[in-house]
């Protein structure tokens, strides 16, 4: 039952990346005039322009260039960048692993920073802590995260000198220097997702904790602690997955900004410095990898909740 | 009813009240009734009557807006209830005393198995393993009457009938041999033919172990089912109190009457037509300043507009909150004769 | 439910209520802005560089010497651009797709909302980025990028509302009495999207100015001489050993506005709807 379930998700799965990856590669139509001319600019000599028109497929039908480009995306090759020849996948995949630990502890953050928030402010109604969750509920959301990161570097970094400022080390080189380097990072881009998850998950559980059956847990002589983690939580987490599902896509894209700020060499500032040398390629495949990390955090997520809640019908 | 020995629970001037911006309101004001050891006793009114808010009183589960004024008493087997810490009071929830709630498909949590929540009142109260728990689970599943209850066992609430997750609520409030089971309106949401089966094994535990049962209802048909002894609440008191016998026989409170006319003949000939009573529950923040009752009774009085009644032994053996019934010279031959008139 | 209705309920809620004036404020200054500044943004006095702030200069100046209190009230102009822009594009593009995919369902309704499903995936920012890389970096270009963006949420808001609308009862019995469907869609589902999309406007509104900052932090938005409270925060990096104040101004006045729409959005969320109660 449950695998017949995975394959009906599987299959809305498909035509989304059909559509993405169609939506990703539209992007070079969005280029005003001749695409090849903005990319070399006005000083290219015809025969490259010409050459470079052939390299990418562009004297080609649209649809079969949409096809053509599919068909090496499905067998792993995105290209080569049009600005240093490297191959898009290298590029890539080399740096999916760095941006992945980031949002990975960042989204460790958001999601236990918002449930310890969120279930203090429950538990201790109206104290200061209450409080506090409430008032980093509503304004967590309005901080930018590059501004948070900077006051974060100016603190930590260049005050106290705890930390370092940029750079990045994986966490299979050197586990204590990963720790140091991810930390700002992963909290300027984890603060929204914390607030977000404080905010949904406190009137979530609000709601659930006045349900008929947390008042028989009640009468059968369950302590508030555990008529909050054991009957509260789970039911008030169902509505939270999905917004955890969303938060995922968005610290992803907020990447772009933080990587930046940091130097940290992800696909985020991949992203930006293709932009900045009209790298398209390049910019292609690095959107087009997000995205499909974006669609399997998904599918994930829609699992996740069938797993959570029993009364979905497989 | 055995007078001598010390009630099982002994409620005792149970006033409660709720601060609001337009004045105080008293879900409870004055309540006084005793359930002995075994008995089935019926507590019935209308919704607001402060039915419900008593029978959470005796567990500690009102709101926190609800006080309780300093007279308020709920002795269960000598320990004043009201008086408990809530450490000490979580050792009798679930364990001396259990309750039933109105609609098992929300009273159960949702993503647990039955089994799993019959299990936790088990584990909670008494010094045993999780999974010997779960057998215990399973013998009450088959105790009230689950077909099946071993596969059951892992089921989901959502997986079950109405009737079926009442049962479950049943199992649930027996699993550590509890001496008072509390049913706020155990049969309302269910339909009639389930309704049946579940004041049957209610009876049948009550008969088999000897629990005693406060059975919360606002329909007269399950009190003439199950219960020994009834108490009728209207705003807030206890307006009637008598053995089901006395109070369907021969009731004497005009509101009493009023509700055992408005309920489908259980006995006698069937009517062509039901009876309501007129006009509606007063607003409890403008109650009358005598008898509560006194702006639906059609025998009101000078005197019930001034003055409350107090619950007083009637010579039939009812006890009845009514200057009528009580002062009349042979009251209840008036009283009768003035009755079949909205009978 | 008149506007009237709605303006006095949202009244009532004081802190929308106050979010609704400090944001008409912030647009007021963005129209006229340039005729109010004490100091011209962009002029540069290299005799009163990072200087602290005084009666002349409220905020001090900047490392060119530009009067910082100038800079920011000219910065409200493309924040309130992106937000307006964050409304306007949605509004003519997003709603008219949404209210004519659920009003006649089908393959066109398939289609269009396999497209909105498929452009919701794709992260805010990262689509904001790739639609400004594309049309070339320029803040003009990043605003229709962030209109692009919220887009699909408003086609699928009003597809969603438009599903629900044209099944009531109400609408059948119109279209059984011969009204077409541009009166159907004027009369009845029109009126009745309205209010979800109002208090949807308000939300994009803050998360607009988010984005037209981060972008214009970026280098993907506002150029300099172009002034945004993104790129205020991104120049103010580099002197945050000297100042750290420069970064804090135009945070607090991004913070301030995204908190003024998400306000604004709350109190309208309660002020349109018909259950309303005052909290």
């Amino acid at each position: 039952m449950f695998l017949k379930y995975l394959a009906r998700r599987l299959l809305y799965v498909i035509p989304m990346l059909f559509i993405t990856t169609l939506i990703v590669f539209s992007f070079i139509l969005l280029i005003p005039g001749d695409p090849v001319l903005a990319l070399l600019g006005e000083n290219a000599t015809p025969e490259k322009i010409a050459q470079v028109r052939r390299d990418l497929g562009l004297d080609q039908p649209i649809i079969t260039q949409y096809f053509d480009w599919l068909k090496n995306a499905l067998q792993g090759d995105l290209g080569r960048s049009i600005f240093t020849g490297q191959y898009v996948h290298d590029a890539v995949f080399g740096r999916l692993a760095v941006t992945f630990q980031l949002v990975f502890v960042a989204m460790i953050i958001s999601v236990v920073g918002g449930m310890f928030f969120a279930i203090t402010s429950i538990y201790f109604p109206n104290s200061w802590m209450d409080y506090v969750a409430r008032f980093f509920g509503t304004m967590g959301s309005a901080i930018p995260n590059f501004w948070l990161a900077m006051l974060l570097v100016l603190f930590f970094s260049l005050k106290l000198g705890w930390v370092p400022a940029t750079g990045f080390t994986s966490i299979n080189d050197n586990p204590i220097d990963f720790f140091k380097g991810i930390l700002l990072p992963a909290i300027s881009l984890g603060a929204v997702g914390t607030a977000q998850i404080t905010r949904h998950l406190r009137s979530s559980l609000m709601e659930v904790m006045s349900a008929d059956y947390v008042r028989t847990a009640y009468s059968k002589g369950v302590k508030r602690w555990r008529a909050i983690f054991n009957h509260g939580l789970q039911n008030a987490m169902l509505p939270v997955v999905t917004t955890i599902g969303i938060l995922f896509g968005n610290l992803l894209g907020a990447t772009v900004v933080i990587e930046t700020v940091f130097a940290i060499p992800g696909m985020g500032q991949l992203a930006v410095n293709s932009i900045l040398q009209r790298d398209f390629t390049m910019l292609q495949g690095v959107v087009l990898v997000m995205i499909v990390m974006v669609i399997i955090i998904n599918f994930i997520t829609d699992i996740m909740y069938a797993i959570l809640d029993p009364r979905i019908e497989y | 009813m055995s007078e001598k020995e010390e009630p099982l629970l002994e409620v005792k001037d149970l006033e409660t009240f709720i601060p609001t911006s337009k004045g105080e309101i008293k879900p409870v004001n004055g309540v006084s009734f005793s359930i002995n050891k075994g008995e089935i006793v019926a507590l019935v009114g209308e919704s607001g009557s402060g039915k419900s808010v008593s029978s959470l009183s005796i567990m500690g589960l009102n709101a926190s807006a609800i006080q309780y004024s300093k007279d308020s008493s709920i002795a269960f087997k000598g320990k004043d209830l009201l008086k408990l810490k809530e450490k000490e009071m979580r050792k009798i929830r679930g364990n001396e005393v259990a309750m039933i709630f109105q609609d098992p498909m929300f009273s159960l949590n949702p993503v647990h198995p039955i089994g799993r929540q019959i299990a936790e009142s088990i584990v909670l109260h008494k010094k045993v393993k999780y999974k010997e728990a779960l057998v215990t689970a399973l013998d009450l599943l088959n105790k009230v009457g689950i077909p099946d209850a071993k596969r059951r066992l892992n089921d989901y609430p959502h997986q079950l009938s109405g009737g079926m997750r009442q049962r479950v609520m049943i199992a649930m409030a027996l699993a550590c041999d509890p001496q008072l089971i509390i049913a706020d309106e155990p049969t309302t949401a269910l339909d009639v033919t389930i309704q049946a089966q579940i004041l049957n094994l209610l009876r049948k535990l009550q008969q088999e172990s000897g629990i005693a049962i406060l059975l919360i209802t606002h329909d007269l048909g399950v009190v003439a089912e199950t219960a020994d002894r009834v108490l009728v609440m209207y705003c807030g008191k206890i307006v009637e109190e008598g053995t089901v016998e006395d109070i369907f026989e021969n009731p004497l409170h005009p509101y009493t009457r009023g509700l055992l006319a408005s309920v489908p003949a259980l006995y006698g000939p069937s009517k062509e037509k039901l009876d309501t009573i007129p006009g509606v529950v007063p607003n409890p923040l403008e109650l009358p300043k005598g008898c509560n009752f006194v702006t639906r009774c059609s025998y009101a009085t000078e005197k019930c507009s001034q003055n409350a009644p107090t619950l007083l032994e009637h010579p039939a053996g009812n006890m009845v909150a009514c200057w009528n019934a009580l002062e009349e010279e042979g009251g209840i031959g008036h009283y009768e004769t003035a009755a079949s008139s909205i009978t | 439910m008149s506007i009237g209705t709605v303006f006095k309920r949202l009244m009532a809620e004081r802190l929308a209520f106050f979010s609704f004036i400090f944001l008409m404020v912030l647009v007021i200054i963005s129209i006229i802005a340039p005729f109010i500044v004490p100091y011209d943004p962009i002029e540069q006095d290299l005799m009163k560089v990072m200087a602290s702030p005084s009666a002349q200069h409220w905020l001090g100046t900047d490392e060119l010497g530009r009067d910082i209190f100038s800079r920011l009230l000219m910065g409200t102009k493309s924040a309130i651009q992106a937000g307006l822009f964050a409304i306007l594009i949605p509004l003519c593009i997003g709603v008219p797709m949404g209210i004519l995919s659920g009003y006649l369902g089908g393959v066109v309704d398939d289609i269009f909302m396999r497209i909105v499903d498929g452009i919701i995936a794709i992260p805010a920012i990262l689509l904001a980025l790739g639609i400004t890389g594309a049309l070339g970096i320029s803040l003009w270009n990043a605003m229709i990028a962030i209109g692009i963006v919220f887009t699909p949420q408003f086609a699928r808001l009003a597809r969603g509302q438009t599903l629900q609308i044209r099944s009531e009862p109400y609408v059948e019995a119109a279209k059984i009495s011969g009204a077409g469907a541009g009166w159907i869609m004027l009369k009845h589902i029109i009126p009745n999207i309205a209010p979800p999309i109002v208090v949807q406007a308000s939300f994009n509104l803050s998360f607009a100015i988010l984005v037209e900052a981060s972008l214009s932090f970026l280098g993907m938005g506002a150029q300099s001489p172009q002034i945004s409270w993104g790129n205020m925060i991104q120049q103010a990096y580099s002197m945050i050993n000297m100042n750290a104040w420069m970064i804090v101004y135009p945070g607090l006045a991004i913070i301030l506005t995204v908190l003024a729409g998400n306000f604004l959005g709350d109190g309208l969320r309660l002020a349109l709807d018909p259950k309303y109660r005052k909290t």
